[in-house]
């Protein structure tokens, strides 16, 4: 049993080596995550305040194609509220009868639409560019979280001698550091209703919760159900070592 | 016949037996069954194999009922499974991280038997079936990675089909037939998703034949010896039954910390991308347990005579695999357990570091060190079996072989390997 | 060969209780186990949360004339919403409901005397009963009208001929997951399911 131990850890080190050798861009600070760890939950609190950032700020822009209306009572709205929320936006629907497509507003059932009909027309609007879906970007960058804040906080000016190109932006931790997303943060772009002061770090954080929750909804589900799980697996592993011993006593 | 007296249980078992003799069957092969009574932990790995194809299959089916294969639908209907479905999110990273746990699994089943000789007579066909249920669970998984439609899944397709091209002549048409088009598309992920869906079953059945194999001559064992008689064996049930639960249950933990706790760590960020046939990521990198061939096929930087480097990568790469059928007959040492063969006993670990040297290369963009690592692994690995194996069987002086199981582990506990102890009293 | 073999397990002594207390734990965790993972994959076919969001209707009565019918859909089904003439309610209230075959007084039918809500599907075999359209064939009774096997309701929806065992479904009724009906939010608008 001690070489099974020996040959697991030699294994983890293994897994580990592609994540750190291919660290050849700035290291990512860490941040700290309510969600981070076994034991993490969301904070409801933060995760409104990030989806009133992403709604002032990065809807018109960037899509949210996997969420729905009624997912928002999963952050703490109630039914009513996400009724309202939704009766905010105009939904394309049809065609009625007389094979037109038509306005409506939205329900809860309904994906949040994004600001383009299309990629083209986000493209054209962007110069070319095309702002991400945003409802999965924290699992589809590594570094998740942490990159998605870095990025968001990571502005500055270009260093001497670093050739900008037409229309980017200098970021210190995008690959390549130039993004051509202008900074979209900036002190107080909104106004949080719970009064939570709305500095870039403060927004960034939220919208950063806002959006781990987007990709990852059931975070709070799984690690309650694997705390569960883990504990029986603990408690199962301890008596049938024990019955192993006792039926295999005869023969040690 | 709905009596409640044991009588009637026995009388219903005994009719059914005497004309399909179930019952008689699985007390036999499971419950009496003779094993060798100084199996260690790393026995376990068979049953825990056996145990994964089930929970690949069932996690598939679940799966099967909620997914929709058709390429602008694919990645959304995944997506709806991990948001809407009850339980979609603990189904899909079941099945995932599933076939990461599937494969260390069967590695280092794999590697028990490169150690202790369990591919030599009267097991060759054992292995070989084996390798064979390999070579179908590596063709399973590639076809499974395709399935979620994201930026991964699809370039992973692309490059790997594109190998078929590298044939003389014919390689181009082979391409396309696989593809169904002029590139992985629509009618390749419908055609994937059938075989996804076939092979676990063709698994299955190659299995039962390993099985079947496996009885034949019984487990082989820590020390390499037969067993030779009651002394040696005792019965599966309850010894090995509760010693697989136990190692089961172990083995779950680890499987569900990946789960609930770090459930993408063994995935690509990539794959959380919808495929884009116009742009190819960065890197483009299989999955770990394909990272050894795929450092193989990339380490053939120059061509060898007429053949492009590019074909010579993917020969090596599929020969890599081959060359394990042949292992029965490549190793010429008399004995089979390392324990007893003082020079293989340290040669085998270094195969172990250059398989995973090899994982270390593929995972990383072909430059610099890389590359030079890549080639003296890859050279080093077809050193390893083309010409080790023959060679060290040839040269070693193995130790002197207990004269048998029981003799070497009796009962009340003895140290084993090489002592002889008296033949205890039953 | 095998009673060898079984003479190495030694034979049972004091401290048996135990030792069968131990395997009956390690039995029932495993059990419980099996069970506990099993439940989760049985459970992810059930309706799912978006099927489920879609599992209300609301609907805005204003547009609908007296006399007239309109037919919306809910969970998938058709459901029949008629604003009844005062004949029409006369006619459903005046039957002797010992003589119908799914004895139900009209009034139990409905929340609002003017306002019949019922699913659209016949009780028989399943099919969408006429009456809903102008110049529908509405039966002898003025209510609905089967045409795959004749099956007649009248202007409560009950099954008066043919071959259907029941009156038309209030919407709710024939769905084990639930009891909910429809229920008015306002004097023009109601909300199903």
């Amino acid at each position: 049993m001690r070489k099974h131990t020996l040959a697991a850890a030699a294994l983890s080190g293994v897994l580990l080596a592609p994540v750190l050798v291919r660290a050849d861009e700035t290291p990512l600070p860490r941040q700290e995550w309510s969600f981070d760890g076994v034991f993490g939950t969301y904070d409801r609190a933060s995760l409104q305040r990030g989806f009133q950032v992403y709604k002032e700020v990065c809807s018109a822009c960037h899509p949210v194609t996997h969420l729905d209306f009624r997912d928002l009572t999963q952050i703490g709205y109630t039914e009513d509220q996400v009724k309202a929320i939704a009766a905010g936006y105009q939904i394309t629907d049809g065609p009625n009868d007389e094979g037109q497509m038509f306005q409506r507003p939205g329900r809860p059932s309904d994906p949040i639409p994004g600001p383009f009909p299309n990629d083209q027309a986000a493209r054209a609007a962007n110069n070319g560019a095309l702002p991400p879906d945003q409802s999965l970007i924290v699992k589809a960058r590594p570094g998740g979280p942490n990159y998605v804040y870095a990025i968001l906080t990571g502005y500055k000016e270009a260093p001497a001698g670093f050739k900008l190109q037409e229309g980017m932006n200098y970021n210190e931790f995008f690959p390549g550091y130039q993004i051509a997303m202008p900074p979209p943060l900036s002190d107080n772009a909104v106004t949080f209703a719970d009064g939570t002061p709305a500095t870039v770090p403060q927004m960034a954080h939220d919208v950063t919760s806002f959006l781990t929750w987007a990709a990852e909804p059931n975070l709070d589900d799984r690690h309650r159900t694997g705390f569960k799980v883990i504990l029986f697996l603990i408690v199962a592993a301890g008596v049938f070592y024990a019955a192993k011993r006792k039926i295999w006593a005869p023969i040690h | 016949m709905a009596d409640n007296r044991p009588g009637a249980t026995a009388r219903i078992i005994r009719w059914i037996d005497y004309r399909l003799p179930f019952v008689q069957f699985l007390n036999h092969e499971l419950n009496e069954y003779p094993t060798p009574r100084n199996l260690s932990y790393w026995w376990n790995y068979g049953s825990l194999s056996g145990i994964m194809l089930v929970v690949m299959i069932v996690s598939g089916v679940i799966l099967a009922t909620q997914y929709t294969p058709s390429a602008d639908l694919a990645f959304d209907s995944v997506e709806r499974i991990m948001r809407d479905v009850n339980y979609g999110w603990l189904v899909r990273y079941v099945h995932m991280n599933g076939a990461s746990m599937f494969f260390a699994i069967l590695y280092i089943h794999l590697f028990r038997g490169l150690y202790y000789g369990s591919y030599k007579t009267p097991r060759e066909l054992l292995w070989i079936i084996g390798v064979i249920i390999l070579l179908l669970m590596i063709a399973t998984a590639f076809m499974g990675y395709v399935l979620p439609w994201g930026q991964m899944s699809y370039w992973a397709a692309t490059v790997i089909t594109n190998l078929f091209s590298a044939i003389p002549l014919i390689g181009p048409g082979i391409v396309t037939f696989l593809w169904g088009g002029f590139t992985v598309g629509d009618p390749t992920l419908h055609r994937f998703y059938a075989l996804h869906y076939l092979l676990p079953f063709v698994i299955l059945a190659v299995v039962l034949l390993h099985l079947v194999a496996l009885h034949r001559h019984g487990s082989n064992n820590p020390l390499g010896i037969d067993h030779k008689g009651p002394q040696d064996t005792i019965p599966f049930h309850p010894y090995y039954t509760i010693k697989d639960l136990f190692g089961l249950t172990v083995f779950l933990l680890i499987y569900a910390f990946f789960v609930f706790y770090a459930p993408n760590f063994l995935g690509e960020p990539d794959n959380y991308i919808p495929a884009n046939p116009m742009q190819t990521p960065n890197h483009i990198v299989p999955e770990w347990y394909l990272l050894p061939y795929y450092a193989i096929l990339r380490s053939i930087t120059f061509p060898i005579v007429f053949i492009s480097s590019k074909l010579a990568g993917v020969i090596l790469a599929f020969s890599s695999l081959f060359v394990l059928f042949f292992l029965p007959w490549l190793d010429t040492s008399p004995v089979r357990s390392a324990r007893f063969r003082p020079i293989y006993k340290w040669v085998f670990w270094l195969l172990v570091i250059d398989v995973i040297a090899l994982g270390w290369v593929g995972a990383n963009p072909p430059a610099g060190i890389v590359v030079t690592v890549g080639q003296i692994a890859t050279f080093y690995y077809f050193f390893h079996m083309l010409i080790l194996f023959p060679l060290i069987g040839k040269i070693e002086r193995p130790l002197p072989l207990p004269s048998s199981i029981g003799a070497a582990v009796p009962i009340g506990g003895a140290r084993l390997g090489g002592v002889e102890a008296p033949l205890a009293k039953p | 060969m095998a009673d060898v073999a079984q003479q190495n397990i030694p034979e049972t002594h004091p401290g048996e209780t135990r030792r069968d207390f131990l395997y009956l734990t390690a039995g029932a965790i495993g059990g419980i186990g099996v069970a506990a993972t099993i439940w989760p994959f049985i459970d992810t076919l059930n309706p799912a949360r978006d099927t489920l969001a879609l599992s209300s209707t609301e609907v805005d009565l204003a547009p609908i004339q007296v006399g007239q019918r309109l037919t919306v859909a809910w969970r998938g089904k058709p459901v029949f919403i008629a604003h009844r003439t005062p004949e029409e309610i006369k006619a459903a209230e005046d039957v002797d409901i010992s003589q119908l075959r799914d004895p139900q007084k009209d009034s139990d039918r409905v929340q609002k005397p003017e306002w019949l809500i019922i699913v659209g599907v016949c009780t028989h075999l399943g099919c969408i009963p006429l009456g809903q359209r102008t110049g529908d064939d509405r039966g002898p009774y003025g209510g609905w009208f089967c045409p795959c096997h004749g099956s007649i309701y009248d202007t409560s929806g009950r099954i008066r001929q043919g071959p259907a065992p029941l009156n038309l479904w209030l919407p709710g009724d024939a769905d084990m997951a639930s009891k909910a009906l429809y229920k008015f939010t306002s004097d023009t608008a109601i909300t199903i399911g």
